[in-house]
């Protein structure tokens, strides 16, 4: 067909009927300019108001030295969490990377492997291993020895030294700093004495199991100038940081109550934990593990459950509370509180346990004009969340940070009545690795970000608050500088927490002498 | 009755408005989209359920997809919506956007027993307004409006000896 032949001559009719919709157009540019700039009005207002920003918060970042020496670390105590602090220093048994690298077949989104193979080099050595359980020892031997990160063991591979007692782990030169992730009883004694013999301690929460421990164990750390790092990494938690910001730019108004809970629900989130199938008196050294509890016969429920029992654990107040406590404390900086009163019991988990399974810790803090409010239990997972709540609005913290304002807040008045703000609607909310998340964000963002599933996979791995706890402890031993949640923060969590236990046991309201340091009941 | 090509101006009207109406829909998706600076694919490709579920949690796992993802996403709901606005490449649009469609239809089936992270504003069994949306372009694509009123005519005529017809 020719080109001639193709072609039908084009008239007025066709071009108007060719363009008939395009005016359309015109409309939804014009309702899109409309709804644009209602929205920059009260996104404008709004960031007036506020002063906030999207950005993440500062973290100081070390640059490694070429001169920097690998730390030679020494760790006691294997179990769980010791071994997941193990993994954070960069060490993992072989046995555990190929059950992961299998996982990652099986599931190409399970990260696991990927996230541990990126896990940054502390340049550090593991050099001694003390734990009480053969498997536990070997174990971590084994893990200590894989530097690189494989599913076997070199044959070559440098093993830690085993020591049989803390006592001898520290007193080896070739160990800089110790891990401490024991059972509760023995954080305090084996951190004196890892103090005194110059060593820099990263110790689990919490940091003591008596009251006169914390005196003591402050006192050796100051003495002896060592840097100590507690575990509570809730303070790598971006959102926490983030929620410093808003307190100082007065956000809330004024706060009068923070609420702060545990909600578990499964037998392992209350401590009832598997018992080893080789474990015995033959492979468990029964007697150091009792240390200063009284004498009791070899019992693996004991040695595998401890946290059932008062005579090496603390119980919710001590397990839980303190997580919660230090995360207040460090957005709020609170300190300790003038009075505290527990109570609770033995509700559902009728195992035999010593320890409450539902807690409810009052914190009273007349210098601050608030009580902080802790409530547990172990048998229903109702989460509740870390509320702040103040006279022009609140703030719900966990791993992301939302801001709503109060329908009766002074400071919001004006902008409530005119619309810019609605208090049904979050006026802030801040996801890490998520910007600009705010008042006029859609519904199902802002729902999909409340359940965590914005990140969990867009970068391929995420980062380990503990990681970055242990991280943030080497580069201050580094640098001789001050960890987040240092011995003063140490002071605080262990006093509180100290508090509640006696309240609890007494059935009394504790007191804080402030200037002369004491607890009163 | 005052009828062309076999229909009636309101019948032509009422296909017209329905293929502008889908068009603006797609087309304000896509610019919502654009002009939000953190839009992400990700949570509704994590959030699928069903049978291809798997695939698309695979697409979600990597940064690198997502970012395609997001721009294919975008770029195609805007090139789909003003095909379908002003009736330019009527037909191809159509078949573009029952195709994103019946992606989204995949990584959300509105199955008995499913339920979803992303709120519903509706109440679905089995048919959602996604599949709907498919239906209705699947009568645009049988009855080419484009060719009449829409930047089609232009080109029909210019490159074809005989008159329009809606279904050809």
């Amino acid at each position: 067909m020719s080109e001639n032949e193709k072609k039908q001559p084009i008239n007025r009719r066709d071009l108007l009927k060719s363009i008939a919709t395009v005016p359309f157009l015109g409309a939804m540019f014009y309702g899109l300019y409309r709804k644009k700039k209602y929205e920059d009005y009260i996104r404008g207002n709004l960031a007036d108001e506020l002063n906030l920003n999207y950005e993440p918060p500062e973290v100081y970042q070390y640059k490694p030295q070429s001169s920097d020496k690998p730390l030679r670390i020494g760790i006691i105590g294997n179990g769980s969490r010791g071994s997941h602090l193990l993994r954070s220093a960069g060490f993992v048994h072989p046995d555990k990377i190929r059950s992961w690298k299998e996982a990652l077949s099986k599931n190409k989104n399970d990260n696991r492997y990927q996230d541990f193979i990126q896990q940054e080099d502390l340049n550090v050595e593991i050099t001694a291993v003390c734990d009480i359980f053969d498997v536990h020892a070997r174990q971590a031997l084994e893990a200590g020895a894989n530097r690189e990160r494989k599913d076997t063991l070199a044959a070559d591979a440098k093993m830690a030294v085993r020591c049989m007692n803390y006592k001898e782990l520290l007193a080896r030169d070739d160990v800089d700093a110790v891990i401490i992730a024991t059972p509760d009883h023995w954080h305090a004694p084996m951190a004196i004495e890892a103090a005194n013999a110059g060593k820099h301690i990263y110790v689990e929460k919490p940091m003591t199991h008596k009251l006169s421990e914390v005196y003591a164990l402050r006192d050796a750390v100051k003495k002896n100038g060592i840097i100590l790092q507690l575990g509570h990494q809730g303070r790598q938690t971006e959102s926490f940081n983030k929620a410093i910001e808003v307190i100082k730019k007065n956000i809330l108004g004024k706060i009068s109550l923070v609420e702060v809970c545990t909600n578990r629900n499964d037998p392992n989130g209350a401590w009832v934990y598997p018992i080893h199938p080789e474990a015995s008196e033959k492979t468990i050294d029964w007697q150091q593990f009792l240390g200063n509890a009284p004498s009791v016969p070899f019992s693996a429920e004991r040695f595998f459950r401890w946290r059932c029992w008062w005579d090496y654990a603390t119980g919710l107040s001590g397990d839980l509370f303190t997580h919660e406590f230090d995360a207040i404390n460090q957005v709020l900086n609170l300190g300790i509180p003038s009075s505290v009163t527990a109570s609770g019991g033995i509700y559902f988990y009728k195992d035999g346990r010593e320890v409450p399974d539902v807690l409810q810790i009052v914190c009273e803090y007349p210098e601050h004009d608030l009580s902080l409010l802790y409530s547990a239990t172990l048998s229903s997972e109702r989460n509740r969340g870390k509320i702040f709540m103040g006279h022009d609005g609140h703030m719900e913290l966990s791993d992301k940070l939302i801001v709503k304002t109060d329908p009766n807040s002074t400071r919001y008045k004006k902008q409530i009545d005119k619309k810019i703000i609605d208090p049904t609607i979050p006026i802030y909310t801040y996801t890490p690795g998520m910007k600009q998340v705010d008042a006029i964000t859609s519904a199902t963002e802002q729902y999909f970000a409340s359940r965590g599933l914005l990140y969990t996979f867009r970068d391929g791995k995420r980062f380990d608050t503990t990681f970055l706890h242990i991280k943030e402890w080497i580069q201050c031993i580094r640098t001789n500088s001050k960890p987040s949640c240092d011995i003063d923060a140490g002071f605080e969590e262990a006093i509180t927490a100290a508090m509640a236990d006696i309240s609890y046991k007494e059935k009394k309201q504790v007191f804080w002498d402030k200037d002369n340091e004491k607890v009163v009941y | 009755m005052n009828k062309q090509q076999g229909y009636t101006h309101w019948q032509l009207t009422s296909l017209v408005i329905l293929r502008v109406a889908i068009g603006w829909h797609f087309l304000y998706e896509g610019i919502a989209k654009l002009i939000q600076p953190n839009w992400t694919s990700l949570p509704y490709l994590m959030d699928s359920k069903g049978i291809m579920a798997v695939f698309f949690h695979t697409l979600g796992s990597s940064s690198q997809t997502v970012h395609i993802i997001d721009l294919l996403n975008i770029w195609g709901l805007i090139a789909i919506g003003a095909g379908l606005f002003v009736g330019l490449f009527t037909r191809a649009a159509t078949l573009g956007g029952i195709l994103l469609l019946m992606l989204y239809v995949l990584s959300h089936p509105p199955l008995a027993i499913v339920r979803y992270g992303m709120p519903s504003e509706g109440s679905y069994l089995y048919i959602n307004k996604n599949m709907i949306e498919m239906a209705a372009l699947w009568v645009t694509y049988l009855f080419n409006t484009g060719k009449e009123i829409g930047l089609d005519r232009l080109i029909h005529k210019q490159f074809c000896s005989q008159p329009s017809s809606l279904n050809k």
